[in-house]
């Protein structure tokens, strides 16, 4: 249980973390969703006790990190890939971490096989690969066996393979009834692995809502319809108090009737329909529009660009 | 894809695992054989060179350079040259954290921040203290093996000589401490290392181009001229007696580290 409470931090005259107010609780995947530069790695520095808060507290379990002893039996974190000696064997990397946290010898050999990295234990991690290292850092996260696990844009710069594999890992951890809390910029990617959402926005919070709530509300979904008779359908359908809009290709996008409506309108009008589908606006679109106001950053590819600094 | 439950966490103190979790990281990295390696072939190799210079041109040496030789002090110059290379070490037992990262890493898993200055200046002061006496016994043993072909040498038993050789490993572990502390409170590596050469070499160059009143006021007290009179043999014109020249040292590196512990737990890591 991670616990946020008026949670500020300002750098200079930047405010990068502006009054959160959250909980993340056990057995869900909680996404931590917001445009590049929105606060996320600061929160989590924050919840991590790296950072200490301008105003407001974070605990994890009760307790801010920093008074928690030998915390890695209670929070395993993966922050930054790279952030690791790199002149240090990965084998050596997750022995000190597991040495400052009383944890025995043995399970640096369990991480290892459980993230698939036993053959280049010996290696020296700074000859890893992003994905590797990704790895490697989640290993670190595993060490303690705890109950809470924060990932920092876990997939970012990952091959499909290893972006399947994290998000098979993240939902397995909380299936087991873990506390996971994941922070991403792609909606898209929240969408596959994430069971809540919290949004936030240059250091605010936009939303915390679950996935389906956060599509719902933001969502502008029509019913998108192909008829030869479109003429005799469009004035049953308005009769019933649909917006009926046309598509690019011709067809007909009605708003204000579910396709069940629609169906059933057609059939008592015996109009023939090729097509009736019901169209969502992508999360990606949902998040876009929640974010329009909160993004820092204009361009040309938001959404799509690169981790955070 | 299971991963059994990790055992649950120990009730020992948590100094002992944070020390060992520094010996490991000491260990297991290349630059730590580097430097000490360079550090002991120092101490060792330019204490020879110069007494063999010494030995072979004694007889040729004007009065005022015989008067100043001393055949432990000479055995031991390699301390000079080996201290930059401990210099350098202590900075980056901190600074290698902070520029790769690993810091956070490191706070993540015990965040009580002291402690783990605490622990690592324990692990690299035990480290170099082993490194430095080995490396200033082989020196003296090795440069008085020189000077005996002219019979220039002295013995361990000779007043001051044991004190001097032992005091030298004492000096290089307590400079990289004092260099520990400066890397802590500056967090970047050349930085630091500036720091630490500026205050050992350059400063006491600074100090004698004063007025010779101020300069032999103020020399004796500046670090690295109180730290070394503890390895040096006899007596010299403005400079601390050995131990209390050595305890002035201390004091400094107590400083820097002291300095590094506060701003530690203030900081954003």
């Amino acid at each position: 249980m991670i616990e946020a409470r008026g949670l500020t931090k300002r750098y200079g005259s930047t405010l990068a973390v502006d009054g959160l107010t959250f909980d993340v609780v056990p057995g869900r995947v909680t996404g931590f969703l917001g445009p590049n530069g929105a606060g996320k790695s600061t929160t989590l520095r924050l919840v991590m006790g790296l950072d200490s808060p301008t105003a407001g507290t974070v605990t994890v379990n009760g307790r801010p990190y920093a008074e928690h002893r030998r915390p890695f039996h209670e929070v395993g974190a993966l922050l930054e890939a790279k952030a690791v000696h790199g002149g240090r064997s990965a084998y050596n990397h997750l022995l000190c971490l597991a040495q400052a946290s009383g944890i025995p010898e043995a399970r640096v050999g369990e991480v290892l096989e459980r993230v698939g990295l036993t053959d280049v234990a010996r290696r020296r991690a700074g000859s890893f690969s992003l994905g590797m290292s990704q790895r490697l850092g989640i290993a670190a996260a595993l060490l303690g066996d705890p109950g809470i696990l924060l990932f920092d844009e876990p997939v970012n710069g990952l091959d499909p393979e290893g972006i399947m594999w994290i998000r098979n890992l993240m939902r397995s951890l909380a299936g087991e009834g873990r506390t996971v809390f994941v922070s991403s910029h792609l909606m898209s990617e929240m969408a596959l692995t994430a069971d809540h959402l919290i949004v936030i926005g240059r250091g605010r919070l936009i939303a915390d809502t679950s996935v389906a709530d956060f599509l719902k509300a933001s969502s502008q979904g029509y019913v998108r319809v192909r008829s030869p008779q479109a003429p005799r359908l469009v004035p049953a359908l308005e009769a019933e108090g649909a917006t009926v809009g046309s598509e690019p290709d011709g067809a007909l996008a009605v708003r204000g009737l579910d396709a069940a409506a629609v169906g059933e309108l057609a059939a008592a009008a015996g109009v023939v329909l090729h097509e009736l589908a019901p169209q969502h606006a992508s999360l990606e679109e949902a998040f876009m529009e929640l974010t329009r106001e909160d993004v820092d950053y204009r361009g040309g590819a938001l959404a799509t660009a690169g981790g955070e600094g | 894809m299971a991963l059994a439950p990790a055992p649950a966490r120990p009730d020992r103190p948590l100094l002992a695992d944070v020390l060992r979790s520094e010996w490991t990281k000491l260990r297991s990295v290349r630059s730590t054989y580097w430097t000490l390696l360079a550090a002991a072939a120092a101490t060792i190799g330019l204490g020879a060179i110069l007494c063999s210079v010494y030995a072979s041109h004694y007889s040729h040496l004007s009065l005022q350079d015989r008067a100043r030789f001393n055949a432990a002090s000479f055995s031991l110059s390699g301390i000079m040259l080996a201290q930059l290379a401990i210099g350098v070490l202590g900075v980056l037992v901190m600074t290698s954290e902070y520029s790769t990262g690993m810091i956070r890493a490191t706070f993540a898993a015990t965040p009580q921040r002291r402690l783990v200055l605490g622990a690592k200046a324990a692990v690299f002061a035990g480290v170099t203290v082993v490194i430095g006496v080995a490396s200033c016994f082989a020196a003296f043993f090795a440069g008085q093996a020189i000077l005996s072909g002219h019979h220039l040498q002295t013995t361990i038993g000779a007043p001051g000589v044991l004190r001097a050789v032992v005091g030298g490993g004492l000096y290089l572990a307590v400079l990289g401490l004092l260099s520990l502390g400066l890397g802590t409170l500056i967090r970047h590596t050349a930085g630091a290392i500036a720091a630490v050469f500026g205050l050992i070499l350059v400063l006491p160059g600074i100090v004698g181009a004063l007025p010779s009143s101020w300069a032999n006021a103020i020399g004796p007290y500046l670090p690295s001229t109180a730290g070394q009179a503890v390895f040096h043999v006899g007596f010299r014109f403005h400079e601390l007696a050995p131990w209390p020249g050595f305890g002035v040292f201390c004091a400094y590196a107590a400083a820097a580290l002291l300095g590094a512990a506060l701003v530690l737990s203030r900081r954003d890591a």
